[in-house]
């Protein structure tokens, strides 16, 4: 079993008072909860805090926490002292175990929480029902697997209690299959696929959350999707038709002439599948692009094309009523 | 083992009840009709009779994390969830409007 110190996780000293604790605690959940926060680390930072709290505020679990010392390093395997395991093998017992406890392939959380489920199994009465825990995992899709739906296995450890009474987290394969037309910020349900109920509690569920992942071409907004088009000046004077890539294949988009740069052209039903049917749109959105490097002849014509041309794209600059009082 | 499922999505097209929504978020009913009084949870159908669209039983599994591990009481549950809920908004429209924005070349 690994050594954790929850006290310097929560920043307080081993002497702080139930308030200072709850007062650390607090400050902490408000800066690492996962849901408010956009720490990348968030939300391991909050587990940690969240554990050291669970135990450090109730004060049966406090004192048996604080017997262990002060003598460890954090992540330092140790082991409890030889009269815990008689102690929790008896309350193991009385909350309906086997009476075999070892301390084996057990974390602290676990240990704690065992300590909590034997006080609770050594009240007596019916064993309660139990519903299995939910999950919630974040599940990273590439475009086009949103596009055509796709499946996925998802590794999780699964908290089940053993006849032994103790907790352990199997680890369990899951294969979800994710439908078409998967959104980012998306979420889905696996009815049943969470932890296991206990004394007849309902099976916990599985939450998905969708994150695309960036495209090199795509960029998503909702079901649309967006794609740069850049054009040649003549193609955009002249209109052309151009080979515009999409999730499905290629396609031949007419670009009428004197398309200007920014215009968005729009190629419908081409964007995500939606989940209740039809799809999102295409955009291309023009850009206009200049060769970087230009041969003797092609300069040659965009001289002739200065001297030539009347357009004059700055007309609007003079002759308007701006700038005067 | 490996097991296979159908994933199901929780969206604004489809629905769940009051029981549903209780059972699958944690939050009591109380605390669930609160929040409807509240304006931070929308519901259809009468009283009794009260659905909801399905994505807010992430909304509502969020607002339960947040109640029990920031020891939020129901109106300051509202005001971070319409705060959380606006968040949201303000991001999906920079996404929109990234979107749209050309990359230099």
């Amino acid at each position: 079993m690994k050594y954790k110190d929850y006290y310097a996780i929560l920043g307080v000293a081993r002497g702080a008072s139930a308030d200072e604790i709850k007062k650390a605690y607090r400050k902490l959940a408000q800066r690492y909860h996962p849901d408010v926060t956009k720490d990348p680390g968030g939300e391991e930072k909050f587990k940690d805090v969240a554990e050291a709290y669970q135990t450090l505020k109730d004060p049966e679990k406090r004192a048996a926490y604080d017997q262990l010392g002060s003598a460890y390093q954090p992540g330092q395997d140790f082991r409890p002292p030889p009269d815990w395991e008689k102690q929790f093998r008896e309350r193991a017992a009385a909350s309906g175990g086997g009476g075999a406890f070892s301390f084996d392939d057990i974390d602290l959380a676990d240990l704690f929480e065992g300590l909590s489920r034997g006080r609770r199994g050594a009240r007596g009465g019916a064993p309660m029902a139990i519903p299995g825990e939910d999950f919630e995992v974040t599940v990273h899709l590439s475009l086009e697997d949103a596009h055509r739906g796709t499946q996925v296995e998802l590794q999780l450890g699964m908290p089940e209690i053993d006849a032994d009474g103790r907790v352990r987290h199997v680890p369990k394969t899951i294969k979800a299959r994710i439908p078409k037309g998967a959104t980012d910020g998306q979420r889905l349900r696996l009815r049943g696929q969470g932890g296991k109920g206990f004394n007849g509690g309902r099976d916990g569920d599985l939450y998905l959350n969708i994150v695309l992942h960036p495209h090199p071409l795509f960029r998503p907004d909702g079901h649309d999707l967006y794609i740069d088009l850049p054009l040649a000046p003549w193609e955009a004077a002249l209109g052309a038709t151009v080979e515009v890539p999409t999730l499905g294949g290629a396609v031949n988009l007419k670009v009428p002439a004197g398309t200007a740069a920014g215009r968005k052209l729009r190629l419908a039903k081409r964007g995500l599948p939606k989940p209740q049917g039809g799809e999102g749109d295409l955009y291309a959105i023009v850009q206009i692009v200049n060769p970087t490097v230009l041969n003797d002849r092609e300069r040659e014509l965009f001289k002739e094309l200065a001297a030539a041309s009347r357009f004059d794209p700055r007309g609007h600059f003079s002759g308007g009523s701006h700038g005067g009082a | 083992m490996a097991e296979h499922e159908e994933a199901v999505w929780l969206h604004a097209e489809s629905q769940v009840t009051l029981v549903e929504l209780v059972r699958s978020s944690g939050i009591p009913e109380d605390v669930v009709r609160e929040l409807v009084d509240y304006g931070a949870l929308e519901a259809q159908g009468s009283g009794t009779q009260w659905c909801f669209s399905a994505d807010c039983v992430a909304r509502m599994r969020t607002a339960a994390r947040l109640r029990a591990d920031l020891e939020l009481e129901t109106p300051a549950l509202a005001l971070v969830l319409s705060f959380l809920e606006r968040i949201q908004r303000l991001e999906s429209h920079v996404r929109h409007l990234h979107a749209q924005l050309a990359r230099p070349r």
